[in-house]
């Protein structure tokens, strides 16, 4: 009796894991022409109400006095870029706990998806590159509603789409790395109650960080929404700040690290 | 396709911790090319351990393993396109329909669109799924969803296929119709390795396989050859009414080779079951019931895994 002989061990590649990443992609896009349509509605409304609502409403109050303190413009023009930036995060955040949890534990897509030669990798790259899919359909529509309004000030403010899905992505790679580590949906409410919501209310969105105390300035300084909205602000209202690398650069390596991290637990969790 | 004596899965030593807990403890075996190998044993045994290293789903802790000549340390995407793995619970993908299970899966192994829609509409047909084709996964029967994995499984036309308790809650139907359509595999020369506690299911697909017990293989070799080395040809059992158990007083010594008793009966274990029963007879020992049978793979078993449960 003869034990089969082999082939030899294959390197893995950049474009394996592009062609990897683009199946996961592909499956999402699949179950997503099902749903596109509720879901580019949604993006529609959201910027809607709250321009409405907050903006037009809001602003009349503050006519007077608010100006300078936002770097003198009008609030609708001031809030409009904040609430993309931090739309996208909570889009980015959303997508990165239930629908990952029900692929690794409820509906164990990730266990299928591996016993073929795809590998944890693939699955990580694929759902970022599905989240900023989203994000970009969402950033465009919201775009759009911003001129409605006539917000942006120049071509320009089309750079607000890459830096909004950016931001988002530098939310989703960290909550993914934390999905990864759940074993029930539970933590998921605390992230948004404790994380999320807080941040959407204190990094920049509805007021400069600097009207806050310092030690909680330097904390919204560090967390990603905080640089996410300066570069969408600023693409926005063509005025941006000449620190725009340094903020660029904190979200591409907060991606890189957190990524790093989340496909370090995803293995984890996925391969015992 | 009869099994050859090519060895396509190899293992000496193989073992899995998972921390403290070893799941599986230095186990030596070998499957042939186009055979069918039955891993059999009580819930925990090591089963599923041993089969997801196989399926290089699960790193290998210690020991020696290669599976279609391959070293799944190193070589586990090259391995797993050649696998075809059958869940012991499925996880089809409820967001798609029938057909896109398929042809999604296709697409996890790099097939072209091309290739992968004849092949899913070849396997729907094989596995009577064809009517679904556009459905749901979610209302199908829990057969239907079991043909339906076992048909995404077989989408890369797979040499070594893996099933993990394959038949496990469904009906009498449905498991009759698996066993055939894994019968026809087999006969097309197809590989297959299948964990299950059905003995009938073993004795019906297995050409040989192990026994395991508490992380260990407690035996080996074809069910028949298990039946003769464990069992005895024939099995007896006596239903003694609870008034005359406690009077036998080893009177049932030395008419069967073996004796076994059970709370609701007695097992003797005889070449020749009739024999053994006019024994029982002549020694005028009082009976509710007499039945003769083959000795089957359930004795084998419960002999070597014991009568305890596992839970």
């Amino acid at each position: 009796m003869a034990v089969l002989a082999g082939s030899r061990p294959r390197t893995p590649t950049v474009t394996g894991a592009i062609a990897g990443a683009a199946r996961v992609l592909q499956r999402n896009l699949l179950v997503y022409r099902r749903t596109y349509r509720g879901s580019l509605f949604g993006s529609f409304l959201t910027p809607l109400l709250y321009l409405t609502a907050m903006g037009i409403g809001l602003s009349q109050l503050m006519a007077n006095g608010g100006s300078t303190m936002l770097g003198g413009v009008e609030y609708l023009d001031f809030l409009g870029p904040g609430i993309l930036a931090s739309s996208c995060m909570q889009t980015a955040s959303f997508e990165s706990t239930y629908p990952i949890m029900g692929k690794i534990s409820w509906r164990r897509n990730y266990e299928a998806i591996l016993a073929t030669p795809m590998e944890v990798h693939h699955l990580l790259i694929g759902e970022l590159s599905w989240i900023g899919f989203r994000l970009t359909t969402m950033a465009a529509v919201f775009l759009f509603v911003l001129t409605l309004f006539g917000i942006p000030r120049s071509p320009l403010a089309l750079l607000a789409i890459p830096a909004a899905v950016l931001t988002g992505v530098a939310f989703a790679a960290p909550i993914i790395a934390f999905a990864a580590t759940r074993h029930n949906d539970s933590g998921f409410a605390a992230l948004f109650r404790f994380v999320i919501n807080p941040l959407f209310l204190f990094s920049g969105t509805f007021f400069p960080v600097s009207q806050l105390p310092d030690p909680v300035e330097w904390v919204a300084a560090a967390t990603p929404l905080y640089h996410g909205v300066a570069l969408v602000r600023g693409a926005v209202l063509d005025a941006m700040p000449s620190s725009w690398p340094l903020h660029a650069l904190y979200l591409v390596v907060f991606v890189a690290v957190t990524g790093y991290i989340a496909h370090r637990l995803l293995r984890r969790r996925l391969v015992k | 396709m009869p099994p050859t004596d090519e060895i396509l899965v190899h293992a000496r030593g193989l073992t899995k911790r998972f921390d403290a807990f070893t799941a599986v403890n230095a186990v030596d075996f070998d499957v042939r090319t186009a055979e069918a190998f039955g891993f059999l044993g009580p819930n925990g045994a090591g089963k599923t351990s041993t089969m997801r290293m196989i399926a290089c789903s699960s790193p290998v802790t210690e020991g020696e393993l290669s599976v279609i000549g391959m070293d799944p340390r190193t070589q586990a995407p090259q391995i797993k396109a050649r696998l075809g793995v059958v869940p012991q619970t499925d996880n089809l993908d409820a967001e798609l329909s029938v057909e896109e299970n398929l042809l999604m899966y296709a697409r996890y192994f790099d097939m072209p669109m091309s290739v992968a829609r004849p092949r899913a509409a070849e396997l729907l047909e094989f596995m009577q799924l064809s009517e679904r084709a556009g459905d749901q996964v979610e209302p199908l029967s829990g057969g239907m969803k079991r043909r339906l994995t076992i048909a995404r499984a077989l989408i890369n036309d797979p040499e070594l296929i893996i099933l993990d308790e394959p038949t496990t809650g469904l009906d009498p139907q449905a498991r009759h119709l698996l066993w055939e359509r894994l019968y026809r595999l087999k006969q097309r020369g197809a590989t297959l390795i299948i964990t299950t506690h059905y003995m009938d299911e073993a004795e019906q697909l297995c050409d040989r396989l192990v026994v395991m017990d508490k992380a260990e293989i407690v035996a080996a070799g074809t069910p028949r050859e298990l039946i003769e080395k464990h069992a005895t040809r024939e099995v007896l059992e006596l239903r003694i009414p609870d008034s005359a158990r406690n009077a036998l007083d080893g009177r049932l010594d030395g008419i069967a080779d073996r004796v076994e008793e059970l709370p609701d009966r007695y097992l003797l274990y005889a070449d020749d079951g009739e024999q053994a029963l006019e024994a029982v007879h002549g020694r005028e020992i009082p009976i509710d019931s007499a039945l003769v049978r083959r000795a089957t793979l359930e004795d084998v078993f419960l002999r070597l895994t014991g009568r305890s449960l596992v839970e």
